[in-house]
């Protein structure tokens, strides 16, 4: 089933929040290098499948396989080292930015030093080195997200997790950082699942659209497809939405 | 008026001439209430960590009981410490009653609830998601909480000066399990009811003056500490 161009594969995943199901999904597999955006109306169950693909909330039912390798409990913060993942907001420490970016590297045991300098890198290639003393907490929005994306592409992860990155920052910056995104993703190979239920965020980045419905994968396809023929209302709204950069 | 101001004047006078009684009370009272106040956080910051972070039946139950405890009138925490350590106790085999360590203990119970109260606070005052995010980063459990509680350094200071300032200025439970015996037990609070009860309220005003002096001198400390922190 495996392929060995397959990062990514989980198996007949079933998550109840709450006593009530949020995802079914029998089959989801992302390959090396691929860019998949998971789109889906609020509620969708999009940051839930991020969640249990992070191994961060608890499965009812289902396998990850990374690698080819089931993730196992015991196993679950070793394949944790080798993602990332970002949330909504950019959960940054209060501290300076170097130290910021530098900590998911120190978490893994680099020295201090060599952990720097690491994180000086990313935040260059986020256009952001000159912000590395200052304080985390006093950043525009725009900012603080670039650093939380530095911070991630500081560990080198083989697949990045965004959930809905860029949907509280203004549509400029939004466009701008999305674009970035997309280049720094494809020049570093690094896969990508993005979760959002913005046109922008999704159509800019990926190679592949996949639709959530009650925590169902409904479609997918390249954007292309999806937005030729969409499944559901949300997916034809999708399609409506201004700012089409397709 | 004129009775403060002889209080005050008396104060000046006990501290420049360093009246060797007033600084054994005074260091006493350090002593005690700073030994109380490292054993309420040894204990009451990871049971606050505990509480933040854990999810289990009876959680909120405990919570609350928490919460209750941080307005623990020191008079009953001193009646409960003095059966316990009664000669006829079950802790009565220690000895220890009107002793400093019966303080200490005395002491830590009162401050060990609130250091836990505000640790739970500290804690779950910060983003929801942010213990997602640092597990996301890779962390172990331990490293989890280590981040989490740096996170929350700066009201876990709070915490530091809540719980000294509610064991030094307390009186009742000193009172009570340490007998105010000179040279023994006596510490400013209790020296000050004793000099009040014989109408030497210039020497009462006097050791208030240096409680407050020695509480706004802590206070102070921790809070430089706690505004240095904060990065620019």
């Amino acid at each position: 089933m495996n392929s060995n161009n397959q990062l990514l594969q989980v198996d007949n995943l079933l998550i109840r929040r709450g006593g009530v199901q949020v995802i079914d999904i029998p089959q989801f597999a992302v390959k090396r290098d691929e860019k998949v955006a998971v789109i889906a109306p609020n509620g969708g169950g999009k940051s839930s499948l991020l969640l249990a693909i992070a191994c961060l909330i608890q499965r009812e039912s289902g396998h990850i396989l990374f690698n080819g390798e089931e993730v196992t409990t015991r196993g679950e913060t070793a394949y944790r080292r080798r993602i990332a993942m970002l949330f909504q907001e950019p959960l940054l420490f209060d501290t300076t930015v170097l130290d910021n970016v530098a900590e998911g590297l120190r978490i893994r045991g680099m020295a201090r030093q060599s952990a720097r300098k690491r994180a000086v890198e990313s935040l260059e290639l986020f256009r952001i080195g000159h912000l590395a003393q200052r304080s985390a907490h006093k950043l525009s929005g725009g900012e603080a997200q670039r650093v939380s994306l530095a911070r991630a592409f500081a560990v080198k992860p083989e697949l990045i997790l965004l959930d809905e990155p860029f949907t509280s920052l203004d549509l400029p910056t939004r466009i701008l950082l999305a674009e970035e995104l997309g280049q720094i993703l494809h020049q570093s190979g690094t896969a990508a699942i993005i979760a959002t239920h913005d046109r922008i965020e999704a159509l800019t980045i990926v190679d592949r659209l996949v639709v959530l419905d009650g925590g169902r994968i409904v479609q997918e396809g390249t954007p292309q497809e999806v937005m030729a023929e969409p499944v559901n209302s949300f997916v034809a709204a999708f399609r409506r939405t201004s700012h089409a950069r397709i | 008026m004129e009775l403060l101001l002889d209080g005050i004047r008396t104060a000046l006078k006990l501290i420049f001439s360093l009246d060797h009684e007033v600084l054994a009370v005074t260091l006493l009272s350090l002593k005690i209430s700073a030994t109380a106040t490292a054993a309420s956080l040894l204990i009451g910051i990871p049971a606050g960590v505990f509480l933040a972070l854990a999810n289990f039946p009876g959680r909120r139950l405990i919570v609350s009981l928490v919460n209750t405890g941080m307005g623990l009138p020191p008079v009953v925490v001193g009646l409960f410490v003095t059966i316990f350590l009664w000669r006829s106790g079950p802790l009565g085999f220690l000895q220890i009653l009107y002793t400093p360590m019966a303080m200490i203990i005395a002491q830590a119970v009162i401050a060990t609830p609130i250091v836990t109260g505000i640790t739970i606070a500290s804690i779950q005052q910060l983003p929801a998601n942010l213990k997602l995010q640092v597990r996301a980063l890779g962390a172990t459990r331990l490293q989890t909480v280590w981040i989490l509680v740096r996170e929350a350094r700066l009201p876990l200071l709070a915490a530091v000066m809540a719980g000294f300032g509610g064991v030094i200025s307390e009186v009742g439970a000193s009172i009570m399990v340490g007998g105010n015996i000179k040279g023994q037990t006596r510490v400013l609070t209790t020296a000050t009811v004793m000099e009040s009860g014989k109408g030497n309220f210039e020497v009462a005003i006097a050791l208030s003056i240096i409680l407050l002096s020695l509480t706004f001198g802590v206070n102070y400390l921790l809070t430089v500490i706690q505004q240095r922190e904060r990065p620019r």
